[in-house]
Formats: structure tokens, sequence, C-alpha cells
């Protein structure tokens, strides 16, 4: 909920991968126009249940951590689910389905007091840890505890610090209580329930439940910081050996028992992961069949993507995976004359959404962008209020926009975009061209992306300075989710004047109390019609120009079985995945 | 100065007839020099007119052409990444612009920032290496030690470090001008030590000959033996020098505008170039392939100019 972690979490780790590879995080597989697509994208390839082999996953980088409390991926939220259990998880099946929340550790999804301020759990009986302890709520509850404390794990989210009700709790490291259990907001009553108190209402708790972060952890093992070395597991593979940012390997967990677990059905018996593996040579090997699944999820590179699309044989084997990630430029009314919403409203006319997709690639890249909800979450609706033939722009209209605005000869504006990302350099230059026509005026600025936000484009008062009218950004849901979506981005109480912010320029009051409201709606169908509210407001008032919505090109071996995309993390669903080699 | 760069270039008219036929009578006979420096006078000629002959064999440097491009790989259509006759160097991936038109506008990024960051470092570098060389003693070694401050900086650090703090609007300049002053004084202002140290050297040596005693002996101030006696026998090594520090600060404006911090997109460099073509080299070769031939042609035609010159103005090479 913080945007700076989630920019620092998701975003910012997303985007060093997406410029080293290609694309995005990645996705899932919705429908639409995919340029590649085998046709079976939302349903299972080679569905099989022969257990055994090895599945051999690389990644281009280094894993944030393995340690439960201290990781924000996407691609690793997926794989952790193969060494430990959460309270809840994201359903192990192809598309939308597998965006749906179903109970893990616990027997049910949670159980909320009228306010949604108490959130109440039951264990399943019999889980165990790798060495035969059973699972009891404490060790959820220390497991959460221990996420707190960000100056031990500084890469997970923060949402339970910014929910739970802390009074200045900060670490089980720090805590005098001799069980290390004296956070009060989590209550455990007994061996088998767990009960969080939260500060303000949080009407979609399951999804935090979801995180990482409840898989238990049992205190004797804990090491703080060198936990990740050895995380002692609860699911269906133990780690055999970890060599840190090389490389580790995975074996069958004989304290794990399928009767506890109607979520998993582990094919393989063994998992490689090789690490910080250059990014074309995953794209190679994978391609060569030396290597199973690329583990970011992130799709292959330009030049990989290249000679899988031109073979038919190959272009059978890969799914367009569609992301809960927009990229769009935020319209930014502190500069004037864009606190004008006519004059916005011109930007959004003018602009040729068709240039904006192939600056991330056409449609493998992603689909073009109308609103801001991207289609794979739940309840996102399409609509577009600035239509216009082939999505070239609508001149006409845009000129129609500039004279109610008091500017008829068109303006001038600065243009954003981080310097690393030759695509948002392609956006700015494609913006350029395509608003001149209508006589809006680009001057372009790149700007260093790690202080992107901090000091630059999220910065109010640099950016009015700067006359950044418009700013290029892009935006990853961290679950497929309205609230996970929206909130940083379209929230004006979360723009902070020192900087650092996602939100980007959208000051609304209508929309902050759209947002109160959703948070205290438990009903999700309820829920979700408020985001498409937000979202049309938005829209309504060109706050944003949204670009694309991402897709990420994905390729499957073809010895790997019981392939699919999970709408939950838009990528393969790790669990799920066999091999035909033995 | 006006007065005595003026009276400098009275010296040299003088002196500098017999230093010119017997430059030239060394460059007739070296064809590699005379072919670089062909060369280098064609790419003037290529940046001053880049309007005329982009008009003529190319489209504006900034326009796009969605139709040369492939529209779900974002490569150009056609072989050689869309070479035609309409298109002399293919196209740019994603959007198509015309490589041709945007190296030929490159080149006037290059040479410009290129020849005045040189003329900056030429003209410090004279100025403080001959004074240093001449007066010796503290004056000398407060020199130095400054070569060796500016020598032991970090320039590109510093370089990246600058570009990045400086704001869109500064002394009266924005746009493209302040970038291109900016490069200008960044390569140009920590390049005269190079020069400064040639210069001081052979100050040092000057000061000891026949004539300059001579002149001190007339009485002669020390400016005039500085700048009247002195000055015009260094211009060999400084013209030389100048040839060969040209090369270097294209090659470092290439570097600066890969890493970004160079003039802004949409405005071509044949650096900025280099920098995208790199997500494309295996698919698009000609996108890296043509600003890189136009960046090594450049260098080598100014390098081999540059040894031309100095085998042709120093006497023991002969």
């Amino acid at each position: 909920m913080k945007g700076q972690d989630n920019e620092m979490g998701t975003n910012r780790r997303v985007a060093v991968l997406a410029t080293l590879a290609v694309l995005i995080l990645v996705g899932c597989g919705g429908p639409g126009p995919a340029g590649a697509n085998s046709g079976t994208s939302g349903g299972i390839h080679n569905p099989s249940d022969g257990r055994g082999g090895t599945l051999r996953y690389a990644n281009s980088g280094d894993w944030d951590s393995l340690d439960p409390a201290d990781t924000y991926y996407a691609y690793s939220w997926n794989f952790a689910r193969l060494y430990g259990r959460s309270l809840v998880m994201f359903k192990s099946a192809p598309g939308a389905q597998g965006a749906t929340l179903v109970p893990d550790l616990a027997e049910s999804l949670g159980r909320s007091s009228n306010d949604a301020k108490t959130w109440t759990y039951t264990l399943r009986p019999g889980v165990r840890f790798e060495d035969g302890t059973p699972v009891t709520s404490r060790d959820v509850k220390y497991a959460v505890e221990r996420s707190l404390d960000k100056a031990t794990f500084p890469n997970g989210p923060t949402y339970f610090n910014d929910v739970l009700d802390l009074h200045g709790y900060t670490s089980p490291y720090a805590d005098p209580d001799p069980d290390k259990l004296g956070l009060r907001a989590i209550e455990t009553p007994d061996d088998r329930t767990i009960v969080f108190h939260l500060r303000k209402a949080f009407s979609g708790f399951d999804y935090l439940a979801q995180t990482p972060a409840t898989m238990p952890v049992p205190r004797a093992k804990d090491t703080g910081s060198k936990y990740k070395e050895h995380v002692v597991s609860t699911g269906p593979y133990l780690f055999q050996t970890n060599e840190l940012a090389k490389r580790f390997t995975m074996v069958r967990n004989p304290q794990w028992d399928a009767a506890t677990d109607p979520n998993r059905r582990p094919l393989p018996d063994g998992i490689t992961v090789d690490l910080n593996v250059n990014a074309d040579d995953v794209d190679n090997r994978l391609l060569s069949g030396d290597l199973d699944v690329s583990i970011e999820g992130s799709g292959v590179g330009p030049s990989a993507q290249g000679r899988v699309l031109g073979y038919q044989a190959r272009r059978a084997n890969t799914d367009s995976a569609s992301v809960a990630r927009l990229w769009f430029t935020a319209l930014n009314s502190d500069v004037a004359p864009l606190n004008n919403v006519h004059c916005r409203k011109a930007v959004l006319y003018a602009t040729d959404r068709a240039g904006y997709q192939r600056a991330y690639g056409g449609p493998t890249g992603g689909e073009i962008a109308t609103n801001m909800l991207p289609p794979v979450i739940p309840g996102a609706q399409r609509f577009d209020l600035y239509p216009s033939p082939k999505h070239l722009g609508d001149i006409a209209k845009a000129k129609d926009e500039l004279v109610q605005c008091g500017a008829p000869g068109g303006f001038a504006t600065s243009i954003s975009y981080r310097a690393e990302r030759p695509k948002e350099k392609a956006t700015a230059e494609a913006l350029q061209q395509s608003l001149a026509r209508a006589g809006i005026n680009l001057e372009i600025k790149p700007y260093p992306l790690a202080d992107y936000l901090r000091l630059y484009a999220g910065k109010p008062d640099f950016a009015k300075a700067n006359n950044l009218g418009l700013i290029v950004y892009g935006w990853g849901a961290d679950w497929p989710d309205g609230y996970g979506f929206l909130s940083q981005i379209v929230d004006s109480r979360v723009i902070r004047p020192t900087g650092g912010n996602s939100n980007l320029g959208i000051r609304d009051p209508a929309i902050d109390q759209m947002l109160d409201q959703a948070l205290v709606t438990t009903d999700a169908v309820a829920r979700q019609q408020i985001w498409v509210n937000i979202d049309r407001k938005v829209m309504e008032d060109a706050f944003a120009l949204p670009g694309v919505w991402a897709k990420g090109l994905l390729y499957r071996p073809p010895n790997l079985t019981n392939v699919f995309i999970s709408d939950g993390f838009q990528m393969y669903d790790y669990l799920a995945l066999g091999t035909t080699r033995r | 100065m006006p007065r005595m760069s003026g009276q400098a270039h009275a010296g040299t008219a003088i002196q500098g007839r017999s230093l010119r036929q017997i430059a030239w009578g060394g460059l007739k006979r070296d064809k590699v020099a005379l072919g670089g420096g062909v060369a280098v006078v064609t790419l003037m000629l290529v940046a001053i007119f880049a309007p005329v002959i982009v008009a003529a064999l190319g489209h504006p440097p900034l326009e796009f052409h969605y139709d040369k491009v492939d529209p779900d790989l974002q490569v150009p259509r056609g072989p050689f990444g869309g070479i035609s006759p309409d298109f002399l160097f293919g196209a740019e991936p994603v959007n198509g612009r015309d490589v041709f038109s945007r190296v030929v506008y490159g080149s006037r990024i290059s040479l410009l920032i290129a020849f005045l960051a040189t003329m900056l470092s030429v003209l410090l570098g004279t100025v403080l290496g001959v004074v240093a060389g001449y007066f010796g003693g503290w004056v000398d070694t407060l020199i130095s030690r400054t070569m060796d401050v500016f020598l032991a900086f970090p320039l590109l650090l510093f370089a990246i470090a600058l570009a990045g703090v400086v704001p869109d609007r500064a002394f009266g300049l924005a746009g493209d001008t302040l970038r291109i002053a900016l490069m200008v004084f960044i390569i140009g202002f920590f390049n005269w030590p190079y020069i400064g140290r040639i210069i001081r050297g052979q100050a040092l040596s000057l000061r000891e000959r026949e004539f300059v005693d001579a002149a001190r002996s007339l009485g002669a101030g020390s400016p005039r033996i500085l700048f009247i006696e002195m000055l015009p026998n260094l211009a060999a090594p400084i013209l030389v020098y100048s040839t060969l520090l040209i090369p270097t600060n294209i090659l470092f404006e290439a570097a600066l505008s890969f890493l970004g911090v160079g003039v802004r997109p949409p405005t071509p460099t044949w650096g900025g170039m280099l920098s995208d073509a790199t997500h494309w080299f295996q698919i698009a070769p000609n996108f890296m392939l043509f600003p890189g031939l136009a960046i090594f042609v450049t260098v080598l035609a100014f390098n081999l100019f540059g040894d031309g010159l100095r085998d042709a103005l120093d006497p023991r090479s002969r």
C-alpha cells in the first residue's frame, strides 16, 4: 500500500527485468488479439498426471530472497507455494479461476467481523514442517511478526505494517515477550485459530493472507536475515542445496501430506533453479531444450521473439499472457494548461494509441488500453470515452477541446520518461509526433529510473517547476484486484510533497471518497463495481492517458506438461507444471 | 587577447608560408593522409549541407514511417532493415524513421561538439602550457599540479553527474543549445591538460633557444616573447594535436550520448542511435551498422589525416 514500497518492490524490479528482457511482468491468458497464440491459453497444454523427472528453471537475475517475509516478485510468490503454505492462496487453475482465492493452510477463507476490521482463520489439522513438527497458529503469527521488520527484511511488501493495529510493535527480534509473540494485533487463542485485528476496515484482507508472509516459520529455526539460506518447508518440496545467487535444488518433502492439501498435485521429483543467467542465454536454452521454464515469467526477449514468432513450430508453443499492468502517461493537473480538463481531453483525442502500442512492441507487447483497469483484473470493464478510427486519434475533436480550453492554437509542455527504458523513450517520441498534429508541442525530458519518483517526476514541486505536463509511467497490481491496482495511482491523499509518489497528479476528492467506500464494502461484486466507477471517473476527467495493457510472450518447451497461465500470477502456474523428461 | 591572437596570426603568416609549404609537400606524398583529409572535408560538407542532402536523398529525420515497420515485430520491413532507394540505410525499428537522414543529421552534433570542445581545450592548453613552460618556477608548479589534478579526474563519471544535475534552463540557454554547450564545456574543459603538457614541454625547450635570448636582450617583454616569438613555433604541434584530439572528442561525445547524458531525443546523434540499436542488433542490424560506421569512418579519417600532418610537420620523421 505504500507507493514507494510498491515501486521499490514489484515495479522497479520488474523494470529492470523489462529493460533486460523485453516486455514485462507477465501474464495471463486472457482473450484478445494475441499476435502469437497457440489457441488454448485459458486451457491446459499437455495435461498430464505423470510424476517424476526434474524440472529445470532459470532466472536472469537473482532472487530478491527465498525468505517468505522478504520477497516481492510475482514469480517468487508463485514459486513459494512449492515450499510454503500461506493461509489462503491463488487457486492452481487456468485463466480467471487462477485469480480466485482458496483456503490453503486455513480451512476456509477469512471470516470477518461486520466492520471488516477483525479477520479469523482456522488452520487445517495435520500440517507439518519438513522436520515433522506440527504447524500451529503461533508459527503463522511469528511469521507475520517477523515480516514487519523492514530493517531485516527490506524487500517484502508493507501491507501488514499498514493495516495491522500495531501499537508500536516493530519486530519479534526486539520483542521483550519470551515467546517473541508480543504483537497484540494478532491473537492465537488455540493451536489452530488465528485472529487479525486491523487499524481500519479492509475488505480485501484475504489478498494479504495470500502473501508468503503468512507461511509459517518455526521460531527455533529462524536465523533472521540468514533464514533464506534454508527456509523450512511446509509445502511439497524442501531445499536440498542452496548456493545463494547461483543455484538451488529441491526434492520432495516427505512430511508433506496430500491429505491435508487439496490444492497441490506435485508432479516432478525434483526442481533445479539456476540464478543470474544471462537473459539471452535463458532464451537460447529454453529454445534448445536445455531449460524448462524462464522463471521470471516476463516472456522472451526481443531477439528471441523474432526467432520464436518466425517459425510456425515454435510459434505453436507460445502463450501470450495478459498482465495486470498498464503502461500509461499521467496528465499532470498541476501544470498549466493541463489544469484545464479540456486541454487534457485534447491530449487524449490527439494521441495515436496505435503508435503507443508500437512503442511497446505491437500486439505482442500488449493490447491498446482505452481505460485504466487491465481486463485481467476481475470485474474490470472496457470502455472508450475518446474513440477514434483505428485508434489513430481524432484531431478535429482535439482542436475542438483546445478551443474550449482557451488555447485554440495548441500549447507547449514537457514529457518525461525513464531514461533507461527504450520503450518509454519510444513512447515519448511517438507522443511528440502525434500530439504535434493538434498543435500540442512536447519537449522530451529523460530522467534516471532509480530516482524518477523520488527526485523528478514523482516530486510535485519538481514536476511543476520543470513543466512536466505528461509523465510516462507504468503500474502493475501486486495482485489482480482493483485495490492493488488503483489505490496508489489515483488516491490524492497518498501524494507526498517530499516526492516518491506513484500518483503523478490525479487529485479528485470524489475519487478519494469512492476508494474509502470500496474498503468497507465486503461484497466482492459491489466492490468491483466501485473500481469500475473510479476508472470511469479518471477517464471522464482525463487525468491519465492509458497506453497499453501489457502482455508477455511465454515459450513452453514441448516436454513441459500441465502448462497453463493463471490469472493470479499472470504467468505459468508453477505448482502444476510437470515434465516428460525422465 | 584579440591583440595577441592578431599578432600571432601575423607571425604565422610569415613563418607559416614555409611551414605550409613543408607540410603540403609532405602531405602530397602521403596518399593515406590525403585520403583522410578528403574524407574529413567531405564529412564537414555533409554536416553543413545536411538539410540539402536529406531533402534530396532522404526524409525529414524526425518523421515517422509506420508503414515501413512490421506491426507485429516492430522491425523494418524488407531485407537488410528495409534498405531501398527510398531509404538508403533502411528504417529504424518501431517508428520507421529514415536512418540515412538521422546519420547525416547526427554528423552535425558530433562534429560541432568535437570541434568546439577541441577549440576550448587547445585554447586553454596552449595559453596555460606556454605560460607554465616559459615562466617556470612557482607558476609552472601551480599550473603543472593543476594539470595533474585534471588528469586524475574521473571525467566520464563527472560528465554523467554534471549532465544529470544541470537544469533544463541555465545560463540563458535551453533545449539542445544548452545540452551542446554543456557537452562542449565538459569535454573541452577537462581535456586541456593533454595538450597543455605538450605545449609546456615545447615551451621549456624553446625558452632556451637563441632567438628568444635575442628578443629578450633587445628588451622585449614577456607577452611579446610568449605570443610573438614562441607561439608561431608552436603552431605545428598545436595543429597536429588538435587534429588528433578531434576524433577522441567525437568518441567521447558518442559515449556520452550512448549513456543518455548527451543531447536529448528526438535530436539524432550517432551515440544515441547506437544506444537504441543495442536492443535490435540481432534483428535490425542496419540500425547499429550505419551510425557505427559513421563514427568509425570519421574517427579513422581524422586520425589518418592527423598522423600524416604530424609526419609532414615533424622534421625527425622525414
